[in-house]
Parts: structure tokens; C-alpha cells; sequence
């Protein structure tokens, strides 16, 4: 009988007393009812630790799981769907891409260096652990308005260099990404890192431990007692309050040993020698034994005791829920261990027998042979309640008005420039310059060339890969924002000749248990979900990031898409800049942009609020499909997605880019600052190439002329967008 | 014409370079605890982190038992590239002058820079006219090349100094722009720019290629008829 | 006996990492702080000190641009002691002119 065997703290009188210890550790009483009520028993210190964090929204999306289930996650070219580490799609070739987002935002605001570094490092074992190397990283980042918070100056230049101590490190390339600044991210900065990684189809691994008998190995870095923090409330009444050192509240990253540990997987995964592959992640043993045995339908036994420590004295329940970053789970068959701990042995990476797989479906939690936990694994997986949201539009508004930067009387190339400076919209030279966008040698555009990054494979095809997000328009309307982030996302991946084959998202929101930040995340996952219908494009993972609000309130509703797709011909890839004089310009699309949620409307000192345009998505659908054909054939020489800043910001990023002006005469009536991402495209090629469509002007001269409207210089237009960050970072 | 590239644990330009080594070559992995250059006619010992760069770039890798023998390779006259954390290596190692210390802005930099070639009467630089230049990427933090005066003067007196940062294009204050330096007997040459990724028209400038095509012509010059 | 290593930039060579800590001093209302050089530290337990010196030049410190110092704790508490042994080398192969010996 398990209640027999499990040790219970012997004779010291608990800290607080029993029906508050599961609140200090964010349970309800209702859930731990239910766990009573599951195990016929109160649980053990350890059970009710690993519990805790299993059950918590981090690792169980108690708010979310149900909407979650809205999105469509189908595709011809699917190998892995959500629920694994990482979703993957078949590339063609033998070759599979396996990709992930995921936030890091609450470690961030604490350290944003090691925060973010340890969210590069985390996503990077996602993609491994299913037997991909990694081959890119991407981040999405939110803070609060440099030119008026310090803070929010320190946590981008901490984020970045994290970002790129990480990456280039353990060299893999980071190749896009996106920065914005809103007041609403000034309490809660978003640092969402996503990874793509390469392995040939036979290679992908799942998660789900198999074999009753197998081994149980632990690889990588020792484990101490990094983010045990709430939990401590168990730990046994001699470590006092001058041992808070040694709980460290901030993970550390080291890319080196993930260097090894990432070298070493993917030996083991080529030379067949294991079963199963779990990173270490959140709630670290618990969480990946537990998943790993649930997939598996078997039961894992662990010892604590011979699992590698960097502590002395670690108690089971700190071991089992220690989030020390670079570690690995892995099943080996018996006569396999001997070859595992070689290969080990040669990269440098420590790998020790923990356990073993069992027949019974529990986990087990031994230590020096004595029972301390004895769950039921579908207790610490499934039976976690999930909660239905109780979505209510709120009839008020939530976020406020931004302070106006431009009065009503500029005239539009004064605004122009105004917005080709600010924040959001200049260029992140100064900030990609800190990332290595070349190692591995794959990289056929690199940041600023295109809309997405496009990385060659070896059969002269390409993969390519954007991320978009959206906070202001899904604030304003999170249905119609939330499908013009996918819409975005793709058109970026059409502008360089890719079709989209997968999505992953990360939903950053604010506390879903409020009514209206309920609404906004049902009404953002149905926009997406909408949207990836409209395009044939299937969700195969993500992540959601909860409750990131201060006492004002909610961050903006901003789900975080990265789209992963392919061309087939690397040396066609599209470019965004202007080529050639002399050829004609033209605007593709149902484009029906309007002011609302706009950058010009943020200037100008409007709140978000308001009804975005509506969008035919066929329509979108049919122009995205339009764009990437004639890439394809070479028949265009730039293409370049509308979004922020409107049609005038595009014609002048695709001028300074191409370092050429242009003349042009936009369609009568059209809001030349207003906004709808991924519904419109501004393209250039010989008169020809776009016989069918309104030419709208010709590039040539070293002006863009708007007519009726602005002639700027183009180093005008270069000027102001090369130094808008300049003071930031 | 056989190239060994050596993998120490935390390099990460060692497929880059062997990629570039096989266009011009045949090339190998070198792993950092063999001793067996596996009769190859040129060493290169490439970019990344080795060691995660701790004590400091390249110190600990100088000591590998591969670099032992790269030592005795050098010594006998054998060519040997090292590219960015490479040549941290090599002048930890004592096989080429100098040290290489933090970027001025303390900060990682990317960028394709374009370098003068002041010396092409090496085996490096060979398929370069002097003054020729070369558009190659850099990536680096710890990449801003020092040497007391003294010791500059007799550099560039001795034909020593070979690539110098073209006027505005110096990414991390090294002293005099120098970006590539031999040693006395022109046999061993760092730089801190990536020549390996610049080599595939695809993905950018091609003009790294030279100095692999270099090597290949010094050492089928060396080889009997 | 624990010794301590302490490695810092040789004089002359500029110290970026010193001048940003020097600029940001003032900035959060610290003044009168001038010449800032950034290091590192080096513990260790040995049971040869004589060979510390060894270590220094072939690992710990690259002489062509770091001096290093080394501290050497006398007590049995592996306390330094005010008398404790303090080795510094100052000096290279070209030493900047204006540096005394």
C-alpha cells in the first residue's frame, strides 16, 4: 500500500498548518480536493510538490487546453502535431523541419540576459529532443517605450545580448525576429523564442517511453536547486532564510555544455542507440517523466538518489522539480547503456542511470529504496481540472491612450519620416548586428534582405521562416488582429516564394480568469484559428503564456505566429528591395487598409479601439498564392508585404533597400498610412510580369514621390530609419 | 589537396570550414583529442567557442593534445588557417604574434566588411594581388587584434601584417585595423574575418574562396612533378 | 592552501569594460571615481604555491596583455592574514614607457 511506504516528515511540526501548505503552493482548494479525492489519500510532501507544478497553468493550460482545441492541426505535410516537443513537416528529400515558439516573459522581467538566454537554450532542446538539429533561432520581443523608461532600455539590451550570447555560442544562426514597444508591455516585457531545426525523417523521435525494463538516463549539467522558489514552503525546517543563495531564483544558461549535450543527442539518435528523448523544461524531472510515461502508457520509477548533484543535501521533492537548465531524459535498452555512456564520455556530457521504465503507469519517486512519491501517472497529466473560460467584452476600455508624438497639422512626409524614426518601425540594425545569422552556412537571406529568412537545403530547395505578432490591433479587435498576425506572417513567406507548411504560436495574454481578457483569448484563438483555415495552414504546436498583468491591467492580447515554409528554388528567393530602374510598380491584393490600430493612429495619440478593416480571406488567400507564384518564376525583382505604416512606409523601406527611389501614384482614396497586414503587397518587375494589375508607378530616380502627397529624398528616408534606435540600444 | 579541420568541444564554424575545404579539396575532421593529423597538408582551426570561451578565447584549447602535433606541423613548415576563435588559439598557442582582446563596443558584431590585402606573398594570399579586396563576413566579441608597438613596427617591416580592416570598416578597434597576421615563416595565418562563409554565391560574396584556392596552389607548388 | 589569482588588463592597453563601469558610476550619483580596470578572480586550493607563478604564465593570465597578483592564504582558517604573501608581476616583454619596474 502506498500510504505505508511513503516516508512522511517525521516528528517536526509542518510550516503552516495542513490546508494551507497546497495555497502556498498556488493549488485551490477544489484541486486538492480533487487530488485527495484521486488518490484516495492526502499526498506526500514530494506528491504534492510534483503535483503542484503539473497542475499549474504553466504545465497544464488548465485556461487554455479546451480553446486550444479550435485550431486546426491537420496538414498533408504533418509528421509531429501539438503535445510533442516540437511540431515538424515533411520538406521533401528525406527531410523533416521541426519547430516550436515559446515565451520566456515572467524570467526575463526578472534577469532579461539570462532570462532570455535560458528561453533560447530551452527552445533549442524542444527541437532537439525530437532528433532535429537546430538551424535557426527567431525571437519576438515587447517592452515598455524606450524614449520614456529606462527600464524598458535595460531589458532590451539585456534580452538581446542574452539572445545572442546564446545563439552564437552554441551556433546556431538567429535570422529574423521582431521588436515592438508599447506602454502596455512596460510591467510585463514578451521575449518569445522560436527554433527551427533539420533531421532527416527517419531521425524524428517521440517522447513516449517505452519498455517496461528499459533504463532511465539523465544527461547533461548537475542539477541544484534552480527555480524551486514557491516550493520551498516543503523544505525541511533546517535550511533557514540564509540559505536563499542557495535557492536561485534566476536559471543561469551555459551553451557550452547544451553545445555537447546537443552533439552528443544527435549521435545517439543516428546511431539508433535510443528509444526515447525528453528535454527537461518546466517542473524539470517531473513534468518530462511524467509526459514521457503518459504517451508512453507506462510507468517510470526514479531514484533520487542517483541523480547528479550540485547541491548537498538536496531533499527528493527539490530534485524532482529542479529547473537546472541543459539537461536531457532518455530511455536506452539495457544492452545499450554501455555504447550511451561512451558516447557520452567523448562529448563531455555526464549521463547517469536514474530509473527505469515500468508496466504500472505510476511514477514512482524512490530514495535509497524507499518510497517517497507514488503517483498514478494520468493523477500528475490528465486528471488536472480544466477550466472553461468565462469570456465577457468589456464595455469599457482597457488600455489607454499613448501620448501623441505627432500633431493633426504634419504634413505627410513630415510624417513619413516621423514614422521611418520611431520606435517601432526603424531599423534593428543595432540589434541584429548582435546576433550571427551565417553559421551553419545555410542562410540565403539575411535580416533586412527580405520578408523572411530563407535557408538553403542541400537538395537546392529552401526552407523559409518568419515571425509576427500583434498586440495593438488584437487589443482593438482581437478576432480580425489575431488573423491579420497568420495573414502577415504567410505574406512575408510569399514574398520570398514560400508556401506555408506549419504554424506555431505563443498566446501572451493576461489573467484569462477576468471576463474580458477571457473574451479577448477566445476571440483571438477563433481569428487564428480562421485564419490558418482561410490558408490551408496547420497549427503543429505553441505555447501560452498567462496571466501577464500589472494592477492597471492586462498587457494587449498578443498572440505570436512563426510560420515555417519552403520554396523550391533557393536562388529565386524574393528580396524586398527595388532592383532595377525603370520597372513598374504595382499594389497587390484586396488592400483596404484603414487608420485603426495603426502606427500613424499610436503617433497621433489614438487609444486602440475601433473596428479593424474586414478582410475576404479567399480574396487574401488568392493574392498570397498570386505573389509567391510570380517569385517563383523569377518573373518579379522585389516583393514586399504592406504592414506597419501603410502603403508609404512600404514603398519606403523597398527604396531604402534597394537604395533607388520611386514614382507613384497610389490608388484614389486610399490611406496611405492605414494599415492591413497580409492583405496587400507592393511589388516590382518589368511592365509585363504585371500585365493584369493597376501599375501604380516605376522605380527610378533618387526620390520617392507620392504624388499629390510627398517627394522625399531617399537618404532622407535612410537617415532617419538607420538611427531611430540608435539611442536605445 | 587534403585539409584537416579540427573540432574542439564548443566549435561552431568546423562544418562551415570543411565545407568550404571540400570545394577546393579533399578535407577531414581533426578531433581535438587525437593526435593523428591523418597526413593532411593543411590545418585549419576554425571559428566558434571552443571551451565556451572560458578563462579566455582559446586558452584552454592550446592545450589540446591535436594542438600539440598542429605545434610540430607549424614548426616543420606545414600551412595552418586559424579563423577567428581559430587565430584566438593560435596566438594563445605562441604560433602567431599578438593577443586578441574584447571589441571596443563590448558587443557581438556581424557585419561583411571589406579587407585590403597588403600581403599576397603568402600561401594564404597567393591567388590575391596586393591591394585586392575582399568582402568576408565578421562575427565575433573578443575579436579587437593587439601587440605592443614595438612589435607592430617589426610586423609590418617583416611583411607580417596581411589584411587590414579597409579605412571605416574596422568592427572592434583592433590597433593599426589589422585583421590578419602571419608568423614568421608564412606558413601559419590568422584573421579574424570568416573566409568560409564566403564562398557560395548563393549566400554572398565568394571572395573567401582565394584564400582556400591559396593554400591549394602553395602546396601543388611544393609537390613533385 | 587557498590562493587567490587576480588578473587584470596590463596598463596601457585600453579597457573598455573599465571605462563602461566608469561612465556608469556617475550616472547612478557615485562621484569621485576615476581609473577603473575590470578583471578576474581565481580561487584555488594548491598544495605547491611555488608553482602558482608557473600557472599564471601558462594559463591563468596571458602576459602579452594581463599582469596578475597572487594572494596566498597563511592562516590554518584559510584566512588571508594582513602579512599575507602578495606576488605581483608587473612587467612584460615591452613594458609601456613611464611604468616603473
Amino acid at each position: 500500500m502506498p500510504a505505508d511506504a511513503i516516508e512522511t516528515r517525521s516528528g517536526k511540526p509542518r510550516a503552516g498548518d495542513q490546508s494551507s501548505r497546497h495555497r502556498a503552493l498556488g493549488l485551490t482548494d477544489h484541486e486538492y480536493e480533487l487530488i485527495v479525492e484521486r488518490l484516495g489519500r492526502d499526498p506526500a510532501d514530494v506528491e504534492l510538490a510534483m503535483l503542484s507544478l503539473m497542475w499549474s497553468e504553466h504545465c497544464a493550460y488548465k485556461h487554455s487546453r479546451k480553446l486550444l482545441g479550435r485550431l486546426p492541426t491537420g496538414g498533408p505535410h504533418v509528421l509531429l502535431g501539438p503535445g510533442e516537443n516540437a511540431g515538424a513537416v515533411d520538406v521533401g528529400d528525406g527531410l523533416a523541419v521541426a519547430f516550436k515558439v515559446e515565451s520566456h516573459n515572467h524570467p526575463s522581467a526578472v534577469e532579461p540576459f539570462q532570462g532570455a538566454a535560458t528561453g533560447v537554450g530551452g527552445i533549442l532542446r524542444d527541437v532537439f529532443a525530437v532528433g532535429a538539429r537546430p538551424i535557426a533561432v527567431l525571437d519576438s520581443l515587447r517592452f515598455g517605450e524606450p524614449a520614456r523608461s529606462e527600464r524598458s532600455r535595460y531589458l532590451l539590451e539585456r534580452a538581446v545580448a542574452g539572445i545572442g550570447h546564446y545563439g552564437n555560442s552554441i551556433g546556431v544562426p538567429t535570422v529574423g525576429g521582431e521588436i515592438y514597444f508599447e506602454s502596455s508591455y512596460e510591467q510585463n516585457c514578451l521575449v518569445n523564442a522560436m527554433c527551427l531545426g533539420l533531421a532527416p525523417r527517419l531521425r524524428l523521435i517521440r517522447s513516449a517511453a517505452a519498455g517496461p525494463g528499459n533504463v532511465l538516463m539523465l544527461l547533461g549539467a548537475l542539477t541544484g536547486r534552480d527555480g524551486i522558489g514557491g516550493a520551498s514552503v516543503l523544505a525541511s525546517a533546517e535550511l533557514g532564510d540564509e540559505d536563499e543563495a542557495k535557492r536561485p531564483s534566476v536559471q543561469i544558461g551555459d551553451p557550452f555544455t547544451e553545445k555537447k549535450l546537443l552533439e552528443c543527442c544527435l549521435e545517439l539518435l543516428d546511431r539508433g542507440l535510443l528509444t526515447s528523448l525528453q528535454d527537461l523544461g518546466a517542473a524539470g524531472l517531473t513534468s518530462s517523466a511524467s509526459e514521457m510515461a503518459s504517451k508512453g502508457g507506462v510507468g517510470i520509477d526514479i531514484d533520487t538518489c542517483r541523480v547528479p548533484l550540485r547541491e548537498p543535501g538536496m531533499e527528493p521533492f527539490e530534485i524532482m522539480i529542479s529547473e537546472s537548465q541543459e539537461r536531457m531524459l532518455c530511455v536506452v535498452e539495457p544492452e545499450r547503456v554501455a555504447e550511451v555512456m561512451d558516447t557520452c564520455e567523448r562529448w563531455e556530457v555526464l549521463a547517469t542511470p536514474i530509473g527505469c521504465v515500468t508496466g504500472d503507469q505510476r511514477l514512482r519517486v524512490l530514495r535509497r529504496g524507499t518510497v517517497v512519491a507514488d503517483l498514478p501517472v494520468r493523477v500528475l497529466v490528465d486528471d488536472c481540472p480544466l477550466y472553461d473560460l468565462e469570456p465577457i467584452q468589456s464595455a469599457i476600455a482597457i488600455y489607454e491612450a499613448p501620448e501623441p508624438v505627432l500633431g493633426e497639422a504634419e504634413s505627410p512626409a513630415e510624417v513619413l519620416l516621423a514614422l521611418m524614426r520611431s520606435a517601432n518601425l526603424a531599423s534593428r540594425r543595432p540589434v541584429f548586428e548582435q546576433y550571427d545569422p551565417v553559421v551553419q552556412s545555410r542562410t540565403v537571406r539575411r535580416p533586412d534582405e527580405a520578408d523572411a529568412a530563407v535557408l538553403a537545403l542541400p537538395d537546392g530547395s529552401a526552407i523559409a521562416v518568419a515571425i509576427d505578432g500583434n498586440g495593438r490591433r488584437v487589443a482593438c479587435d482581437p478576432r480580425r488582429g489575431a488573423a491579420e498576425a497568420v495573414f502577415e506572417c504567410a505574406a512575408n513567406l510569399a514574398c520570398v516564394g514560400a508556401e506555408p507548411l506549419g504554424l506555431t504560436n505563443c498566446l501572451n495574454f493576461g489573467n484569462p480568469e477576468k471576463p474580458h481578457v477571457a473574451w479577448q483569448l477566445t476571440e483571438a484563438v477563433e481569428g487564428l484559428a480562421e485564419a490558418c483555415e482561410a490558408l490551408g495552414v496547420p497549427v503543429v504546436g505553441g505555447n501560452v503564456s498567462l496571466y501577464n498583468e500589472a494592477p492597471g491591467g492586462p498587457i494587449f492580447p498578443t498572440p505570436v505566429v512563426g510560420i515555417v515554409g519552403k520554396l523550391p528554388d533557393a536562388a529565386r528567393a524574393g528580396r524586398l528591395g527595388f532592383q532595377r530602374e525603370g520597372d513598374a510598380i504595382a499594389l497587390i491584393g484586396p488592400f483596404h487598409p484603414s487608420p485603426v490600430g495603426s502606427e500613424l493612429a499610436k503617433l497621433q495619440g489614438q487609444p486602440p479601439r475601433g473596428e479593424l478593416p474586414l478582410v475576404d480571406h479567399e480574396a487574401v488567400r488568392i493574392a498570397h498564392d498570386w505573389v509567391r507564384n510570380a517569385v517563383r518564376s523569377g518573373a518579379l525583382h522585389s516583393a514586399h508585404d504592406v504592414a506597419e505604416g501603410g502603403l508609404a512606409v512600404a514603398l519606403a523601406e523597398c527604396c531604402v533597400a534597394g537604395g533607388t527611389g520611386a514614382s507613384v501614384e497610389p490608388p484614389e482614396g486610399l490611406e496611405l498610412f492605414g494599415e492591413a497586414p497580409g492583405s496587400g503587397f507592393v511589388v516590382s518587375g518589368p511592365e509585363a510580369a504585371l500585365a493584369g494589375f493597376d501599375v501604380i508607378g516605376y522605380v527610378g530616380g533618387s526620390e520617392l514621390e507620392i504624388a499629390g502627397c510627398l517627394e522625399v529624398a531617399v537618404s532622407e528616408l535612410e537617415e532617419a530609419r538607420e538611427h531611430g534606435l540608435d539611442e536605445f540600444v | 589537396m587534403k585539409f584537416g579541420v579540427i573540432r574542439f568541444p564548443g566549435s561552431c564554424d568546423e562544418i562551415d570550414a570543411l565545407r568550404a575545404a571540400e570545394r577546393i579539396g579533399e578535407a577531414v575532421l581533426l578531433w581535438h583529442a587525437d593526435r593523428d593529423l591523418q597526413g593532411v597538408d593543411a590545418v585549419i582551426v576554425p571559428g566558434g567557442f571552443s571551451y565556451g570561451d572560458y578563462l579566455r578565447a582559446g586558452a584552454i584549447a592550446r592545450f589540446a593534445p591535436v594542438m600539440e602535433e598542429v605545434a610540430e606541423f607549424a614548426r616543420a613548415g606545414g600551412l595552418v588557417l586559424g579563423i577567428c576563435n581559430g587565430f584566438q588559439v593560435l596566438c594563445e598557442a605562441h604560433l602567431l604574434p599578438g593577443a586578441l582582446l574584447p571589441n571596443v563596443s563590448l558587443k557581438f558584431v556581424f557585419r561583411q566588411v571589406r579587407l585590403d590585402v597588403v600581403e599576397a606573398e603568402t600561401p594564404f594570399t597567393r591567388a590575391c594581388a596586393p591591394g585586392d579586396r575582399l568582402s568576408i563576413p565578421v562575427k565575433h566579441t573578443t575579436g579587437r587584434f593587439y601587440a605592443p608597438e614595438a612589435e607592430l613596427d617589426r610586423l609590418e617591416d617583416a611583411g607580417q601584417v596581411v589584411l587590414l580592416y579597409a579605412s571605416g570598416q574596422n568592427p572592434n578597434g583592433s590597433v593599426r585595423d589589422i585583421a590578419g597576421v602571419c608568423n614568421e615563416g608564412r606558413n601559419v595565418f590568422g584573421l579574424m574575418p570568416h573566409p568560409e562563409h564566403a564562398v557560395d554565391e548563393l549566400t554572398a560574396s565568394t571572395d573567401g574562396l582565394k584564400i582556400f584556392e591559396s593554400m591549394r596552389a602553395h602546396v601543388s607548388g611544393l609537390t613533385p612533378a | 592552501m587557498r590562493a587567490r589569482v587576480l588578473v587584470r588588463p596590463k596598463q596601457g592597453i585600453l579597457d573598455p569594460q573599465g571605462q563602461a563601469v566608469e561612465r556608469a558610476l556617475p550616472a547612478l550619483g557615485f562621484t569621485g571615481v576615476a581609473n577603473v580596470h575590470l578583471g578576474r578572480l581565481i580561487e584555488l586550493d594548491v598544495e605547491d604555491p611555488a608553482r602558482l607563478p608557473e600557472m599564471c604564465e601558462r594559463l591563468l593570465a596571458n602576459p602579452l596583455i594581463e599582469d596578475y597578483e597572487i594572494e596566498i592564504a597563511r592562516s590554518a582558517t584559510g584566512q588571508a592574514e594582513p602579512e599575507a604573501e602578495h606576488v605581483h608581476h608587473n612587467a612584460g616583454p615591452e613594458a609601456p614607457a613611464g611604468t616603473t619596474e
